[in-house]
């Protein structure tokens, strides 16, 4: 029996008891959610687990019939994927959400275009496009992704590129929490490796990374903690110093019950 | 044309009543146009492009025809020129529905030798009108404007009005597959007396018969041949088209058409036609539907091509060629 | 745990992921550049009738060119912006021919100014609603436009009996004329083109809007996704189309001084041939007005040209026809392996 947690305004994200049903189908029932400052939190678990429904109810785009998210320790409401976002918690989808025939600086303020300032940009409505390749570059170079050019067509990167500009987006705009669903997906090896390193560097700028993975031997490679979610609620919240891999596969599928493993859970108590 | 007072106050949602009311008031009022044994039938009526004024007017002068001597009337109208399947379609459910007449305005000249033929094997009378069958004897006759020959008023028109100055004439087409276009098209060179391709035609362009294509064709040929002094147009917008053209340019250029629009006609009172030759729908209409009630009453079928009439209107006529001036044009012309 | 470094067996798979890396320059500069395409086309054209009509360079025939340019390239520029967010408009051309019949009757009874409003507004709001039904509604943009062309057009005749009339104001025939030099005329319409021409293009490449325009049209999915309102900027779209067919509608009357419902029947063909052969991509996020300005010239260059050379009609549609496949399979050639 996990214990009743309590709110923790250490913590940069936390949700308690969050259900939801879809007429009789349980989508999530009781689900806890703990995500530590600084730390990369990965969510795993099996396809129908109810990952996609969690990660949905904290990036605001599903809203939970119960329970409540605690964004630094305060009670949040989102009634949209925007409300998350003004809040600080950028989410990268699988399918990245970049506009392919624009160019990277483009992409990188798609929906957040900045404008000049006095006349031209308040009545001519006009872009200030040097500033937003300057920060774009800049916010690449911070976490040291290559490119040619700020002014590619995105279309024009190789995959584990897209991938980083994308990360890179969110970590520009992320305050406090990026989410990332499956990044390295669609990557071969070595640009998996460029990508987790990324999510490293943008770990060291202070945000929060959830990352929501299939692949163990990624898991492991860079995850503080584990969070297993199994039948819509966490199963177990694990740091991979003190579980191995085997045992979180085992809690996964239920062949492990959920105190087989120790918890590495801040908030219960 | 002045349409029949009792048509007109009956709304369409009681036309049947009244249908049936005129065959009375019809069958006894009518001076002596209406036999005192009338049998009311089914006629079909196929027409084309009825928002193009001409075809509105043919086909309302048929129907009001048919509905003056007491007969019930099916219509039916292809909107797309060239449609032939809509029209076939049509006649096969007039067939079904068993009409004793039919006339047809037909989209395509071969297209609609079978379906015709398939109907006067059922014993009805198929007449055209506007344009006949390919061969013409598919029907048993055709009422329509002999468009060569109006194409050769206006042709003998220009020559004569040109007197011994060099011409250079620019023609302005519809689509010569059309027949109706080739027809006034030949009849042109020939009234004019020049072969296709003679150095007299300067140039020649494709229009879709309206005023905007009239314009742009006339201003390219004008670009390219500045000396073109007159210009043949297939119908009277494009010829209200060519004259924008010819004004913008500050040329003098003698504009001939057919039609017989009043809108037409107007422009020749107003000097921007030179001439243009009339043709009577509202003639050929009553015509084409008359001969069918003849044929169902009396059992004499029509038979031959009957020309519904060309006259030349201008307001310079020259000699041994026979016009009417635009005074007269305006209380004969149809449309608007 | 780490897994030690491995060759990248996945070679073939990144190669396939990055579409445009294997373009040399020459075609990477077809797809950075799209003009330069329909640019070559045009000066292509250009040089042959120069050479096979004396009459064709003479300045006269120049200011004619742009002259006849003006209905279909206003009309054109609203085109391109619905073609850029992945839609078509085949109703451009009867909305245009409406607005005309509605203006011109309306003038005929006095009011001009009216008229004037009132021709304007039709076109806005017939294009608004198209939008709506687009954008809010869903409904694929080829079906919505085809029933409205076929409604609009039928309107146009019954509002006007299937008559056409003269129109004598001068503010509404004002686009057609314009300071003479010698030969050449450059028409107020000429000019009010080439300004709609550099606002649209500014509004396209120097505003938000314009960047959420392409975004749209390449990928409505990610625009959504980064907070793009995606239905109210495809609505706008269409609202501002709607603005272009009310000025061509305007160009239409300066260049023939007539209310004609049976007018500019094709212009819905010519305008999305004028969008297409300028390079604008029929699936979206790709091109722009200054393609479509080319692409205007291009298709009245050619019948004025092949008209003087005294070439049949149908090879001019043949020639327009071949550019329009041309265009397409080069738009399709570079976008091969894409995804949006």
């Amino acid at each position: 029996m996990t214990p009743v947690s309590a709110v923790d305004p250490s913590l940069a994200m936390q949700a308690i008891g969050l259900s939801k049903h879809y007429g009789h189908v349980v989508a999530m029932e009781g689900a806890d959610f703990e995500l530590a400052r600084g730390e990369i939190l990965a969510v795993v678990g099996d396809n129908g687990a109810g990952k996609s429904t969690l990660i949905k109810a904290l990036a605001g785009a599903l809203i939970p019939d119960f329970g409540q998210v605690y964004l630094d320790g305060e009670s949040v409401r989102f009634s949209s994927p925007l409300d998350a976002r003004l809040a600080g918690i950028e989410t990268v989808y699988q399918e990245l959400a970049v506009a392919s025939q624009l160019d990277i600086a483009q992409n990188m303020f798609l929906g957040r275009e900045m404008r000049k300032p006095g006349v031209l940009g308040s009545i001519l409505r006009q872009l200030d496009k040097k500033r937003m390749r300057q920060q774009a570059a800049e916010q690449m170079h911070n976490l040291g992704i290559r490119v040619q050019s700020i002014r590619q067509a995105v279309a024009t990167l190789s995959g584990g590129q897209r991938q980083a500009v994308a990360v890179a987006r969110a970590a520009a705009w992320g305050r406090k929490v990026v989410i990332l669903d499956e990044p390295t997906a669609s990557l071969g090896v070595r640009e998996t490796h460029q990508v987790l390193d990324l999510i490293r560097r943008v770990r060291e700028h202070d945000i929060s990374v959830v990352l929501i993975s299939h692949s163990m031997p990624e898991v492991f490679a860079i995850a503080d903690r584990i969070h297993i979610h199994r039948l819509g609620r966490r199963a177990a919240i694990v740091s991979p110093k003190t579980t191995v891999m085997s045992d979180v596969v085992a809690v996964m599928t239920g062949a492990l019950p959920s105190d087989a493993v120790v918890s590495a859970s801040l908030a219960a108590g | 044309m002045p349409e029949s007072e009792t048509t007109r106050s009956c709304s369409t949602a009681v036309r049947a009543g009244c249908v049936i009311l005129l065959a009375g008031v019809g069958a006894g009022l009518a001076p002596g146009a209406v036999q005192a044994e009338e049998k009311k039938f089914l006629i079909g009526i196929v027409e084309l492009q009825l928002a193009n004024p001409f075809f509105g007017r043919l086909e309302k002068s048929a129907v009001d025809t048919a509905k003056k001597h007491g007969l019930d009337v099916i219509t039916a109208e292809a909107n797309t020129a060239g449609d032939s399947a809509t029209q076939i379609a049509a006649i096969e459910n007039m067939v079904n529905r068993g009409v004793k007449g039919i006339t047809l305005d037909p989209a395509n000249a071969t297209a609609l030798v079978p379906i015709v033929k398939k109907a006067r094997d059922a014993g009805i009378v198929v007449v055209t009108t506007n344009t006949s069958l390919a061969p013409m004897t598919a029907a048993d006759a055709a009422y329509e404007t002999d468009n060569l020959q109006a194409g050769v008023l206006i042709g003998q028109w220009a020559k004569a009005t040109m007197g011994s100055k060099p011409a250079h004439v620019a023609m302005l087409d519809y689509d010569l597959a059309d027949k109706t276009a080739k027809a006034r098209h030949d009849g042109f060179l020939e009234g004019f007396g020049v072969t296709e391709g003679a150095p007299q035609i300067a140039g020649s362009a494709l229009t879709m018969g309206n005023a905007e294509t009239g314009q742009t064709a006339t201003e390219n040929l004008l670009s390219a041949h500045p000396d073109i002094n007159v210009i043949y147009t297939i119908n009277e917008p494009a010829a209200q088209g060519a004259f924008f053209a010819i004004k913008k340019a500050r040329r003098d250029v003698l504009v001939t058409s057919i039609d017989g629009s009043c809108s037409g006609v107007r422009s020749v009172a107003d000097g921007t036609i030179g001439a243009t030759v009339m043709q009577f729908p509202i003639r050929m209409g009553q015509m084409a539907v008359e001969a069918v009630i003849k044929a169902v009453n009396d059992g004499l079928k029509p038979s031959g091509f009957h020309n519904t009439g060309t006259v030349l209107i201008t307001d310079h006529p020259v000699a041994d060629v026979d016009s009417r001036d635009s005074k007269w044009g305006l209380e004969n012309c149809w449309g608007d | 745990m780490t897994t030690a470094p491995q060759p990248d067996s996945n070679e073939a798979a990144v190669a396939a992921a990055a579409p445009y890396a294997s373009l040399q320059p020459p075609t990477l500069s077809l797809v950075t550049y799209p003009i330069v395409g329909p640019l070559l086309a045009l000066i292509a054209i250009f040089v042959v009738f120069s050479l096979t009509t004396s009459t064709f360079m003479n300045a006269g025939n120049m200011s004619l060119i742009a002259q006849q340019s003006v209905v279909i390239g206003t009309l054109a520029l609203g085109q391109t912006l619905i073609i850029l967010v992945a839609g078509i408009d085949l109703a451009d051309g009867a909305i245009m021919v409406l607005g005309t019949v509605v203006a011109g009757s309306i003038a005929s009874h006095g009011d001009v100014a009216l008229a004037m409003a009132l021709g304007f507004v039709t076109c806005i709001v017939v294009t608004a609603i198209n939008g709506l039904v687009i954008a809010r509604f869903r409904l694929p943009p080829f079906i919505a436009t085809l029933g409205m062309f076929t409604i609009v057009a039928a309107a146009a005749r019954l509002y006007s009996q299937s008559r056409s009339f003269p129109v004598t104001s001068d503010l509404l025939t004002v686009l057609g004329s314009g300071p003479e030099f010698g030969t050449v005329t450059v028409t107020y319409g000429t000019m009010v083109w080439i300004a709609l021409t550099l606002v649209l293009g500014y509004a396209l490449n120097e505003t938000a809007w314009g960047v959420r325009v392409y975004a749209i049209g390449n990928s409505p999915i990610a625009a959504r996704l980064n907070g793009i309102n995606v239905t109210r900027v495809v609505f706008s779209v269409y609202a501002l189309a709607g603005v272009f067919y009310a000025f061509a509608a305007w160009q239409a009357v300066g260049r023939t001084p007539i209310a004609d419902p049976s007018g500019y029947q094709i212009a819905n063909l010519d305008s999305i041939t004028a969008v297409v052969i300028g390079g604008t991509s029929l699936f979206g996020g790709r091109g722009g007005v200054a393609g479509t300005f080319i692409g205007t010239l291009i298709v009245v260059a050619l019948k004025n040209g092949l008209t003087q050379a005294g070439i049949d009609s149908l090879y001019q549609q043949i020639a327009t026809g071949a550019l329009v496949m041309l265009a397409v399979g080069a738009d399709q050639y570079l976008r091969r392996g894409h995804r949006a």
